[in-house]
Order: C-alpha cells, then sequence, then structure tokens
C-alpha cells in the first residue's frame, strides 16, 4: 500500500534547480518509488528533469505517492525534507 | 576599427588580444553502428567521465566563489544522472543502431525544448543547462576532453558565440581580462557568475565571432556595453585612461568601506540602501550599507500569481532582517496600482492610474489584504530591527487609520502568544504635495519622514513620470521640489523625528551639498551608490 501526503508548492518560481536537485537526492536515498502527482499528470521523483519539467507553478498542490520496501520510512523523510526545504 | 554594442552586464573596462572560444558547435553526425550494445557502453564510460569532471569543476568553484555557486554543478550531475535522460539516450542507441553523440544531441533538443516551452523565464533559461552537460559528454565521445574551453596564457579577452556556466568558472581568473557572448541574458548564470568575479562582460553583441579574429586587439566596456576591435591608436588611448580612471576609482570606493559618511566640518549622514528583494542584501553589505532605507515589498506581489502567503511574506523579511543584524530595515508596505500592476488584485482599469487607487488606498479599503502583510512584517520584527513605513500618504486620518489597523494586528500577535518588536518604528512616505503641507501634523503623528522624490516630482510639477515628453518640464532640480524637501525637513526636525530621502534623487551628487544644508539626515539609495555618495559627502 503506497503512502501518500500533498505539499504546496511556495515559490514563485516552482520548483526551481536547487530544491528540485535536493528532492531527487533525497529521493534517491530510498529504494522505494517516488512520484509527484499534479493536477494532470505524474512524474518520477527521482528524475532531476522530471520534476523541473512538471512545471509546477507556486500555489500548485502536489501529491507526492511513496511505495516500495522501503516507503514508510522514505515517505517520514520526505515529508520532514518539505516541511524544512519547499 | 569595428565598434560594436551589446549590453554591458559587469562593469569595467578589458583592454587585450582577444580569443575565440569554439565559434560553432561541430554538427553532430548520424551514424549507423553496427554493435548497439558496444555504443551504449561507450555512452555510459562517457556519461561517467563527465559526471567526474563536473565534480572537479563543482569543488574547485566552491573553493573559488563559494558552495552557493557550486550547487549550479551538483545540479548539472544530477542531470547526467537523470533516468528519463539516460533511457532516452540508451534506448535511441538501441532501437536506431545510432552513435551516442546523435542520440545524446537528439535527447539534449528535446529536453531543451520541454524547458523552453514552459511559461516561465527561470525555467526556459535551464535549457541551457542541459545543452551545457549534454555537449559535455559530446565533447568526450569526440575525443576532445571537454575542458577544452580552459585558455592558458596571460592577459585576454574571451569572445563566444555564448558561455556556459561551467566553461565560466572554468576561465583562469589571472589571465582573462573580460568576456564577450554574441548570445546571453543578464538573467543567465553566466552573467551571475561573471559579476560575482569581477570581470568586465558584453552580452548580446551581434557580430559573428571567427576563429580568425583570435590575436585581434579588443576593447571591452561593461559599462556602457561597446566593444570595440582592431581599435586605433586615439581610441586606445581614451579607453586606457578610462580603464585606469575606473580602476582608481574602484580603489578609492574600496577604501571607503568601513569609513564613516561625515563631512569635513562633521555633520553625519546615514547612507542606507533600496532594495527590491531579499538576494539584494549581499548587494548592500558588499557596497557598506548601513542600514535599508526602502524595502519595496511589491516584488512579493508583482512576482506571485495570487496573494503571497504570510508565511511567505514572513520569510522574506525575516530574511532580510537576520542578515542585516542590528541595522534598520525599512519595510514599505504594499505599493501597487499605478504602474505597477498584479493582476490577481482585479484593479480596474482607471484612465489616470497615477492619481488612482493605489497604495495606502488599496490597503485602508481592503484591510484584510494589508493585515496579512502587517503580520508578516511584525512577526519577523522579532529578529531584527524592523520598520514599517506607509506609501502615498495625504492626510492626518490616513496615518491614524494604518496605525489603528497595525495596533489591531499588534493586539492579536499579543493574545496568540506571538512574538513582535512592541516598539516597531513607523515612518511614511512623504510624495504627495499634501503631505509636505501637513507635514507638521504628520510629524506628530509618527517616528519618521522618508521622501519619495520620483512621485513627489511628477505630483509637485504635474508631469507624468511615464510620459517621456515632459523631459525639461519633470526636472526634479526644479525649486518648487527643493523647496517641498526643505519644507519636509523642517517640519520633522521640528517635531524631533528623522528625515530622509528614498528617490532617485538622493543619489545625485549634484544635489549632496544642497541636501547637507537642509540637515537630511538620512540618505537611502541604490547600493552601488552607496560609496560613489559617501566620497562625495566626505568630500564636502
Amino acid at each position: 500500500m503506497a503512502k501518500t501526503f500533498n505539499f504546496t508548492v511556495t515559490d514563485p518560481a516552482g520548483i526551481h534547480a536547487r530544491p528540485a536537485g535536493q528532492l531527487v537526492s533525497k529521493a534517491q536515498e530510498y529504494e522505494s518509488a517516488v512520484t509527484l502527482n499534479a493536477s494532470d499528470r505524474s512524474v518520477d521523483a527521482k528524475g532531476i528533469l522530471s520534476v523541473m519539467g512538471l512545471g509546477a507553478q507556486q500555489g500548485d498542490v502536489i501529491e507526492v505517492s511513496v511505495s516500495g520496501s522501503d516507503e514508510e520510512a522514505a515517505a517520514a523523510a520526505l515529508q520532514q525534507f518539505f516541511k524544512e526545504s519547499m | 576599427m569595428k565598434s560594436f554594442q551589446g549590453v554591458g552586464v559587469s562593469a569595467g573596462i578589458a583592454i587585450g588580444p582577444v580569443q575565440v572560444l569554439h565559434t560553432a558547435n561541430e554538427a553532430v553526425i548520424r551514424r549507423v553502428v553496427e554493435d548497439p550494445q558496444a555504443e551504449v557502453e561507450r555512452f555510459r564510460a562517457a556519461q561517467t567521465t563527465a559526471i567526474q569532471q563536473l565534480g572537479v569543476i563543482r569543488d574547485s568553484t566552491a573553493a573559488k566563489l563559494g558552495e552557493g555557486k557550486a550547487e549550479l554543478f551538483d545540479t548539472h550531475r544530477l542531470m547526467l544522472r537523470d533516468p528519463e535522460y539516460v533511457s532516452s539516450i540508451e534506448d535511441l542507441i538501441m532501437s536506431s543502431s545510432v552513435n551516442a553523440e546523435f542520440a545524446v544531441n537528439s535527447t539534449m533538443e528535446q529536453f531543451a525544448a520541454m524547458f523552453e516551452a514552459m511559461d516561465n523565464s527561470y525555467m526556459q533559461a535551464r535549457a541551457s543547462d542541459i545543452r551545457d552537460v549534454s555537449q559535455r559528454v559530446i565533447d568526450i565521445l569526440g575525443n576532445r576532453d571537454g575542458n577544452d574551453s580552459t585558455v592558458q596564457g596571460s592577459g585576454h579577452i574571451v569572445a563566444a558565440e555564448d558561455l556556459a556556466p561551467s566553461e565560466t568558472v572554468q576561465l583562469d581568473r589571472s589571465a582573462v581580462l573580460g568576456f564577450v557572448t554574441e548570445q546571453g541574458s543578464s538573467n543567465s548564470h553566466t552573467a551571475i557568475l561573471a559579476r560575482t568575479m569581477g570581470l568586465p562582460v558584453v552580452i548580446g553583441v551581434h557580430k559573428g565571432f571567427e576563429s580568425s579574429d583570435t590575436g585581434e586587439m579588443m576593447v571591452v566596456d561593461g559599462s556602457t556595453g561597446t566593444v570595440i576591435i582592431d581599435p586605433d591608436d586615439a581610441t586606445l588611448q581614451q579607453y586606457r585612461e578610462k580603464q585606469s580612471g575606473f580602476e582608481e576609482h574602484v580603489r578609492l570606493l574600496q577604501k571607503l568601506k568601513g569609513q564613516a559618511t561625515r563631512t569635513s566640518t562633521g555633520q553625519t549622514v546615514r547612507l542606507y540602501a533600496n532594495i527590491g528583494r531579499p538576494s539584494d542584501v549581499t548587494a548592500v553589505l558588499a557596497n557598506d550599507g548601513e542600514g535599508i532605507g526602502l524595502f519595496r515589498s511589491e516584488f512579493l506581489y508583482l512576482e506571485s500569481a495570487d496573494f503571497p502567503t504570510e508565511e511567505y511574506q514572513f520569510e522574506a523579511y525575516r530574511e532580510v532582517a537576520q542578515k542585516m543584524g542590528d541595522r534598520l530595515v525599512v519595510i514599505r508596505t504594499l505599493d501597487i496600482g499605478a504602474d505597477k500592476q498584479a493582476d490577481y488584485f482585479g484593479l480596474e482599469h482607471e484612465d489616470n492610474p497615477a492619481l488612482g487607487y493605489r497604495a495606502i488606498r488599496i490597503c485602508l479599503t481592503q484591510p484584510e489584504i494589508f493585515k496579512v502583510q502587517l503580520r508578516a512584517l511584525l512577526r519577523a520584527s522579532a529578529y531584527g530591527n524592523i520598520a514599517v513605513m506607509f506609501p502615498m500618504i495625504t492626510s492626518v486620518s490616513e496615518v491614524r487609520e494604518a496605525k489603528g489597523i497595525l495596533s489591531q494586528v499588534k493586539s492579536e500577535l499579543r493574545a496568540a502568544h506571538v512574538r513582535f518588536n512592541e516598539d516597531i518604528a513607523v515612518g511614511i512616505m512623504i510624495e504627495t504635495p499634501a503631505s509636505v503641507i501637513m507635514a507638521d501634523e504628520l510629524a506628530a503623528e509618527v517616528d519618521f519622514f522618508s521622501i519619495g522624490t520620483n512621485d513627489l516630482t511628477q505630483y509637485t510639477l504635474a508631469c507624468d513620470r511615464q510620459n517621456p515628453n515632459l523631459g525639461r518640464f519633470a526636472d526634479p532640480h526644479s525649486p518648487a521640489v527643493l523647496r517641498m524637501i526643505d519644507m519636509t525637513v523642517k517640519a520633522a526636525h521640528d517635531h524631533g523625528i528623522w528625515c530622509g530621502i528614498c528617490g532617485e534623487l538622493g543619489a545625485d551628487v549634484a544635489l549632496t551639498d544642497t541636501f547637507l544644508d537642509m540637515g537630511i539626515d538620512e540618505l537611502s539609495v541604490s547600493p552601488k551608490s552607496i560609496l560613489p555618495l559617501r566620497e562625495a559627502i566626505r568630500k564636502r
């Protein structure tokens, strides 16, 4: 059963290079698949081009879905990351 | 002698022989390979080498320019490892039996096109990042080492069609005098890195640089954006003088850092900076600003697609306050309307927007918008030395009403046990003739005045500041404007409060003596004007 949570993009430039890079590095630490679901599409959070290419705008709500053997730990770590860094 | 005009993005003058870098990337040719699996291996080896090279560049950038600038190359390394990017290249090699160079090139174009299609200029500019990293892989595949842009030897100017950030930081700073590119925007990482490196730079020069230009004498004026190839002796002499004047001036100005802003007769003036966003604080500190006399909060509104949240505003104000330490930071509340529009405010079209629904008028009519900003501001006041300033004041009642809303917000925060500075200073902008006439009464209501000379000139002289035909009538040196300023300073001093200038006029050294004679207490100017102004004041 995948773990999901939401976050809202607060940066006026959307998810730009630095936070995108930090998110990707964090997601890569875990074996679980991490997917970002925007209103119209879903992308792999382990690829910086797909995260930046999502084109998230300030105010967009993104659903993060984590699924795999270490999903509990990965979801907790990512939730913490979004709280502190995005 | 040939002269070209571009855009100067980093000031200074460079004179020396030009070195043209890779005039055009060699076209990538599509070839059919017999063993696609071996071609994939060849790509992976090049990818690994490129990631290693970027690691080296990353570390040397961190050492030379700091961690912040180095992070860009972490992003570049992640791009080369991006699963979609890699699988696109490998799939193309496997499915079409093409050479690795071609697969990288077409994948690069595909992702660059994706960024270029995004409706945000920041993301559009990232297309150059994917091109930069992909080109490195292509160069390695072609047995070029990917770092061939590092030019050795003594003093020369680098010219190129465009310079990637990785190329810019690899330029040997002791050998490169400046650089010129045909493309580029002042927003690009390259321009930003160049300014950090302190090299004169001109971009957007419409001349195709050829390898045969290498060795020609060149003059680059990063202040005016002029580039001259093969200058004649008179021109060369003229620029050598300008160059030594510039260098001497920079040297003298640097010596003024840490010096008091005081005239020979002992009169002191506080020299503050105007900023538009938190990142400008770096320039304020680099130029020894004694405080921030005007933090235009509009950027928070103009760059957002909807009303900025309290949290978002709080972070911006707190960042500035913390970076400035105990130095004063005057935050001007929302000054939207007239020439500064944000769609989500839903402001009606006005025939006369300068005389319209703007600034404090919006705040007093829609206090729910105003309160969000005041709450953010007050919360940030716990982290530094913040003062609040209301714009476009014309009457005592407006000031009382604005202060009333401020006290309401204060009591709400108090009730919620949120920390803030109870004694936060409150000031107003003096930028309407009405506020000058009423300065005496207004001074009794507030802790300081700051004169906004741009609007004060427009309203006093009845000259629209956007109208280019009014030049000779819209003279801010007009005695009418200067007398307005004088009256304001006197009223402030009669009530024992300080009075500053935060408009363009404050930086006008032709008026510095006049302002000193009036007894102005503070001048707030753009960061780059601080040291020249300190020089003018100390000469007095």
